[in-house]
C-alpha cells in the first residue's frame, strides 16, 4: 500500500488525469472537490500529501492552506498548490501562507509526478 | 404829469406786449410748433432773472457807494456757470428724471420724501424771497415817483402805495394766468419763459442805452470817461477782501439755491445741452450788464451828488431831458421786477401749495380723495391763491417796511437766507451717506444763525432785537452777540453771519448724516440722486389697475426672477378667477406679494417697493428697477457663486465616482486577466495532461484511450467557445454588427432560450405566462435569444436560493416591449449593480462560471438591437430586465 495522497481539485477531468497519473506510481489518490469543507476532509484523512487547487467553489485555497497551517495534526503535512492563474503575486500569496510547492497549470505528468515524490522523501 | 401819464401809457403798452408774447408762445408750444422756443438762447436769457431791480438800479448804487465790489455779485453766478457746469448738469439731470417741481422738492425728495423738510425749506424760501419781492416792487414805485417828481405835475404826490398794490395785482394776475395754465408744475412754462426772456432783451438793451448815453452823450468818449473814473472816489476805494470772497461764494451759492433761479434753470429746462450754450452765453450777459455800470455811477456821483444813487439809471436821462431814454431805463428797470416776481411767485407757490397747502387739505378731507379731476381742481386753486399769497405778503412787507433804507441791502440778506439750502442741496447729489436727519439738523442750525445773526438784524436797530441784545448778546452771554458770534468782533456783519451760519450749517449736516442711519426710502433715493447718470432719466407714472399689477410683475420678476414670479402671478390670477399672468391688486395679492418679496429683499424693503407702486406715490418704476436691479445682481451673483459651488461638488462627485469606477474597473481587468488565465488554462491543462498520458503510457485500455481523447475533444471546444466569447464582444463593441432581422414570436424564442440554457434540466425552474407571450418580433432573432440564453444561464448558475424559480414576465409599455428575468436568489448586491454589465465583470472570486462576458455581451447585443438591458434593483432577487423598442424593427428593416 502506497502512500495516500489528497487531491482537492473541481475540474473533473483535472482530477482523472491526477489520479490516472499518481495511481500508476502507486500512490493512493483519494479526491475532493469542494472547497468549503476541504479541511475536514483533511483531518479526516490526514494524508501524508495534499495536492490544493487555488481556485475552489466555496472557498478559496489559500484559506484552506492557511487552516491546514493552524492544525496541529496537518501543520506538517506538505502542500502542492496548483493554479491556472500564472501571476506573480499568487505564488508569493502561496509561499507566505506555507505552501511546500507551487505548480502553474497546464503542468507536464512527469513533472508534477517527481515534486510529490520529492515531497515525501524525508 | 404828461411824461407821467405816457410812462402809465407806455407801462400799459408794454404788459400788454408781455400778455401777447406769453399767449403767442404758450400756443406755438401747444400746437408742437416753435421749436425756437426751446433754443438754448431763451433758456439763457431765462436764467438772467438773475438780475433783478435790485441789479438793474442797485449794481449803479452798488458802485456808488463800494466801488467795484459789486462786480462779486456777478462773479459768484459766473463761476458756478463755468467752472461748475458738471454739478448744474447732475441737477438739471436728478429735476428731470425725478420729475422735482422745485428747490423744496428736490431736497425733499433726496431725503426720503420728507414732508416736514419741505415745509421747512418752503418756509425758509418765502421767508427769504418776500422781502425780495417787496424790494422790486420799491424799485419800481420808486421809479414811478422819479418820473413823478420830475415831471410837471409835480404837486400831486403819487400815492406810492397805490402804485405797488396795482403793480402787485397786475403780477399776480400775469402769473396765475400764465403760470398755472397746467397743474403738472414740472411742465414747461412757455409763455412765461419766453416773456421773461424778451424781457431780459429789453432790461439789457435798456441799460446799455444809458450807459452809451452815459459815455458818449455825457461824458465826451471812453478816453474822457476813463479820465473821469480815475479822478472819481470809486476808484480809491478800498475793497476789503474777505467781502469779495465772502459776497463772491454767497452770490455763488445762491444762485444755486434761489427758488426762482432753480425754477428757470431746472424745472424749465428743456434740454441737458442748453446748459452748454449757457455756461459761455450767461457770463457774456453778466459782463454786458455791468459793462456801464461804473461809467453811470461815476457820472451819476458827478452830476446829482445827493441824489439817490440806486436810480442814478433813471435819474441820469431825467435829468438831461431825455425822456425817450428814461421811459426805455425805465422799462428795463420794470422787465427787471416783474420777470423777478412772476418768476420767483410760481416757483414759491408751486412749494408752499405742493408742500404746505395740499397736504393740509388732503389731511383735512381724510386723504380720501381719490376723484383725480377733484384733486385737480384743488391743486390749481391752491398754486392760484399760493401766487397771490405771495404776491400779497411782498406787498404788505413793502408797506409795512415803508420802503425804507433797510430794503436796500435784502437783496445780500435774501441771498444768504437761500444759501442754508445748499449743504443739503450739493451733499445731496454727491454724498450718498447724507440722510434726512443732518439735512434737517443743518438747515435748522443754518437758518436760526442767519436769522438771529443777519436777518433781524437787518430790520435796523432796536426793531426786532434790542440795543440791549446787539450790544450784550441774547441772555447778556456776550458769545451770543448777534454780529459777533463766539467773539468773533470786528467783522463785517454780513460775512460774519454768512461765515457763522455756512459753517455751523455744513458741520451740523455732515456730523448728524454721520451719526443717523438713513430709512430705506433715503438710501433709495440717495441712489437714484447720487447716482442720476446710470439709471433711466425717464420717469414713469401710474393710471391704477392692470398697469400696476404689471409694474409690480416688472418689479418682482427682477428680483424673485422671471419664472418664479410668473408662476407666483399666475396663480394668484388664477386664485382669482382670471387668467393670464395679472391678477387685481387685491389687499390679499398684496399681502401675499410683499411676502413674496421679503424672502428676497427684506421685509422692510418689500413693504416699501409694494406700497410705492401700489399707493401710486411719487417714487418712479425707474427708482425701483434702480434697486430691483441692485438686489438682482447681488442674487444672480450670489446664486451664480451657489451654483458654481453646486457645481464643482458636483464634479468632484463625478470624479471619485469615475476614479472609484476606474479603480474598479483595473482590478477587474486584472481579475479578468487571471480569469482569462484560468479559463484558458484549465483545459489546456487537462488536454496536456491527458495527451502526455496517451503518448507516454503504454499499454492503455481501448475504452480509455478513447475517453481520454474525447476529453481534449471537449477541453479544446470550451477553448473554443472562450475564444469566441471575446471576439463576438469585441467585435459588438466596435458595432461592426450586421443584423440579421427576423421575425418570430416572444413564446418561440424564450422557449428556445430556456432550451439552449438548459432549461430540461431540472435544478431551475422557469415561470412565464405565455399568454403574455404572443407578440410578433420582428428584430434579429439570433441576438435576442443568445440575450434570452445568457440571463436564463446566469440565473441558473448564481442563484443561491435552495429551490430555485426563474419567473419571466412580458408587458407592453408603450411601444416598448419588456420582458423581466427575475429569481428568488439574493440578488445583486448595491455596490456590484453598476459593474455588473462591465466585461470580464463576475460576482465573486471563486465562483465557478463563464469568463465574466455574459451580461457585457447582452448589453452589447441590446444597444444593437435599439433596446437595453438593466439590472432591476428592489425585486426579491436578481431581476433584469430586456427592452425593446418595437417600431425599432421599421428602422432595422
Amino acid at each position: 500500500m502506497g502512500k495516500q495522497v489528497l487531491l482537492i481539485e473541481d475540474e473533473p477531468n483535472i482530477i482523472e488525469a491526477i489520479r490516472f497519473i499518481l495511481s500508476r506510481d502507486g500512490w493512493d489518490v483519494r479526491t475532493h472537490s469542494n472547497g468549503l469543507d476541504a479541511f475536514e476532509a483533511a483531518r479526516a484523512r490526514l494524508p501524508d500529501v495534499i495536492i490544493l487547487d487555488v481556485m475552489l467553489p466555496g472557498k478559496s485555497g489559500f484559506d484552506i492552506l492557511a487552516e491546514i497551517r493552524a492544525d496541529a495534526a496537518l501543520a506538517d503535512t506538505p502542500v502542492l498548490m496548483l493554479t491556472a492563474r500564472g501571476q506573480k503575486k499568487d505564488r508569493e500569496m502561496a509561499e507566505r501562507a506555507g505552501a511546500s510547492h507551487y505548480m502553474t497549470k497546464p503542468f507536464s505528468n512527469a513533472e508534477i509526478l517527481e515534486t510529490v515524490r520529492q515531497m515525501v522523501v524525508p | 404829469m404828461a411824461t407821467l401819464n405816457i410812462l402809465v401809457l407806455v407801462c400799459l403798452s408794454y404788459v400788454a406786449l408781455l400778455f401777447a408774447v406769453a399767449f403767442a408762445a404758450d400756443r406755438a408750444a401747444l400746437r408742437g410748433r416753435g421749436t425756437w422756443l426751446r433754443s438754448p438762447l431763451v433758456y439763457t436769457l431765462s436764467l438772467s432773472i438773475y438780475c433783478t431791480a435790485w441789479t438793474f438800479y442797485g449794481a449803479v448804487g452798488f458802485a456808488a457807494r463800494s466801488g467795484l465790489e459789486f462786480l462779486t455779485i456777478y462773479l459768484g453766478p459766473t463761476l458756478v456757470v463755468i467752472g461748475w457746469w458738471w454739478a448744474l448738469r447732475k441737477m438739471v439731470r436728478v429735476g428731470r428724471s425725478q420729475r422735482i417741481t422745485s428747490i423744496a422738492d428736490l431736497i425733499s425728495s433726496r431725503y426720503g420724501k420728507s414732508n416736514t423738510l419741505a415745509v421747512f425749506v418752503t418756509v425758509l424760501a418765502v421767508v427769504g424771497t418776500t422781502p425780495y419781492i417787496a424790494l422790486q416792487l420799491q424799485s419800481v414805485t420808486f421809479s414811478f415817483a422819479a418820473f413823478a417828481e420830475t415831471g410837471p405835475g409835480t404837486g400831486q404826490a403819487l400815492n406810492r402805495d397805490v402804485t405797488a398794490f396795482w403793480l402787485a395785482l397786475g403780477l399776480a394776475l400775469f402769473t396765475i394766468l400764465f403760470g398755472t395754465r397746467n397743474l403738472d408744475a414740472n411742465e414747461r412754462h412757455h409763455g412765461v419763459v419766453m416773456a421773461i426772456a424778451l424781457e431780459a432783451v429789453v432790461k439789457l438793451f435798456a441799460l446799455l442805452a444809458v450807459g452809451v448815453f452815459v459815455v458818449w452823450g455825457l461824458s465826451g468818449g471812453v478816453s474822457e470817461t476813463l479820465a473821469r473814473i480815475d479822478a472819481s472816489k470809486i476808484a480809491t476805494w478800498d475793497v476789503s477782501a474777505s467781502r469779495w470772497v465772502g459776497v463772491t461764494a454767497l452770490s455763488a451759492a445762491a444762485f444755486l439755491c434761489l427758488p426762482r433761479m432753480f425754477q428757470v434753470m431746472v424745472v424749465e429746462n428743456e434740454d441737458e445741452d442748453h446748459l452748454r450754450t449757457a455756461a459761455w452765453a450767461f457770463p457774456a450777459y453778466l459782463m454786458l450788464m455791468s459793462l456801464f455800470v461804473v461809467p453811470i455811477a461815476v457820472v451819476g456821483l458827478d452830476l446829482l451828488e445827493g441824489t439817490n444813487p440806486d436810480l442814478f439809471v433813471l435819474s441820469l436821462p431825467l435829468s438831461q431831458g431825455q425822456d425817450g431814454l428814461a421811459i426805455l431805463a425805465f422799462l428795463g428797470g420794470f422787465s427787471s421786477a416783474t420777470s423777478m416776481v412772476i418768476v420767483a411767485a410760481i416757483a414759491l407757490s408751486t412749494m408752499v401749495s405742493n408742500h404746505i397747502v395740499m397736504p393740509i387739505w388732503l389731511n383735512m378731507t381724510g386723504g380720501s380723495a381719490v376723484i383725480s379731476g377733484d384733486v385737480r381742481q384743488v391743486a390749481l386753486l391752491a398754486r392760484r391763491l399760493s401766487i397771490a399769497g405771495v404776491v400779497f405778503l411782498g406787498y404788505l412787507y413793502f408797506t409795512i417796511s415803508g420802503g425804507g433804507t433797510a430794503l436796500a441791502k435784502i437783496g445780500l440778506v435774501s441771498f444768504a437766507g437761500v444759501a442754508q439750502f445748499l449743504p443739503a442741496l450739493l451733499g445731496g447729489l454727491f454724498w450718498r451717506g447724507a440722510t434726512r436727519m443732518g439735512a434737517m439738523t443743518g438747515l435748522a442750525i443754518g437758518s436760526v444763525v442767519w436769522l438771529y445773526s443777519l436777518f433781524l438784524p437787518s430790520f435796523g436797530p432796536a426793531v426786532i432785537l434790542s440795543e440791549g441784545i446787539m450790544q450784550q448778546g441774547l441772555l447778556g452771554l456776550s458769545w451770543l452777540r448777534p454780529q459777533a458770534l463766539f467773539g468773533s468782533e470786528g467783522m463785517d456783519p454780513l460775512v460774519h453771519a454768512v461765515m457763522w451760519s455756512m459753517l455751523l450749517n455744513t458741520a451740523g449736516f455732515v456730523l448728524v448724516s454721520l451719526l443717523s442711519f438713513p430709512k430705506p426710502i433715503e438710501r433709495l433715493q440717495g441712489a437714484q440722486f447720487v447716482n442720476v447718470y446710470e439709471h433711466s432719466p425717464t420717469s414713469g407714472g401710474w393710471t391704477g389697475g392692470l398697469a400696476q399689477t404689471e409694474d409690480l410683475l416688472i418689479m418682482a420678476q427682477r428680483i424673485m426672477g422671471p419664472t418664479q414670479a410668473q408662476t407666483f402671478f399666475a396663480g394668484a390670477a388664477g386664485g382669482q378667477g382670471i387668467g393670464g399672468y395679472l391678477p387685481e391688486p387685491s389687499p390679499d395679492f398684496l399681502q401675499a406679494l410683499e411676502r413674496e418679496l421679503s424672502g428676497s429683499v427684506g421685509a422692510a424693503a418689500a413693504h416699501a417697493m409694494v406700497g410705492q407702486i401700489v399707493g401710486g406715490a411719487s417714487v418712479s418704476v425707474e427708482d425701483l428697477m434702480a434697486v430691483a436691479d441692485e438686489t438682482a445682481q447681488i442674487m444672480e451673483y450670489s446664486s451664480k457663486l451657489e451654483a458654481k459651488s453646486a457645481e464643482l461638488t458636483r464634479t468632484a462627485r463625478k470624479l471619485r465616482e469615475a476614479n472609484d469606477k476606474l479603480t474598479q474597473l483595473s482590478r477587474q481587468k486584472d481579475a479578468f486577466l487571471s480569469q482569462v488565465s484560468h479559463e484558458l488554462r484549465t483545459p489546456m491543462t487537462s488536454i496536456r495532461a491527458f495527451s502526455e498520458i496517451l503518448r507516454d503510457t503504454k499499454g492503455l485500455k481501448a475504452g480509455e484511450a478513447g475517453k481520454y481523447a474525447s476529453v481534449i475533444h471537449d477541453e479544446a471546444i470550451r477553448l473554443t467557445r472562450l475564444l469566441d466569447d471575446l471576439l463576438d464582444l469585441s467585435v459588438l463593441e466596435n458595432g461592426q454588427v450586421n443584423l440579421n432581422v427576423q421575425s418570430g414570436t416572444l413564446a418561440d424564442l424564450l422557449d428556445r432560450a430556456a432550451a439552449a440554457a438548459g432549461g430540461e434540466a431540472a435544478t431551475l425552474k422557469i415561470r412565464r405566462r405565455r399568454g403574455d407571450e404572443d407578440i410578433i418580433l420582428s428584430t434579429d432573432l439570433d441576438r435576442l435569444a443568445q440575450v434570452f440564453i445568457n440571463l436564463i444561464a446566469n440565473a441558473r448558475k448564481y442563484c443561491d436560493a435552495a429551490q430555485p424559480v426563474l419567473t419571466i414576465e412580458t408587458r407592453m409599455s408603450g411601444e416598448t416591449l419588456l420582458v423581466d428575468f427575475t429569481d428568488n436568489g439574493s440578488g445583486i448586491p448595491v455596490d456590484k449593480q453598476d459593474v455588473i454589465f462591465e466585461k470580464f465583470s463576475r460576482i465573486g472570486d471563486t465562483k465557478a462560471g463563464g469568463a465574466g462576458l455574459g451580461l457585457a455581451i447582452c448589453r452589447e447585443i441590446m444597444a444593437r438591437l435599439g433596446g437595453q438591458v438593466t439590472y432591476l434593483p428592489g425585486q426579491q432577487g436578481a431581476a433584469f430586465r430586456v427592452s425593446l423598442p418595437l417600431e425599432q424593427r421599421v428602422a432595422a428593416q
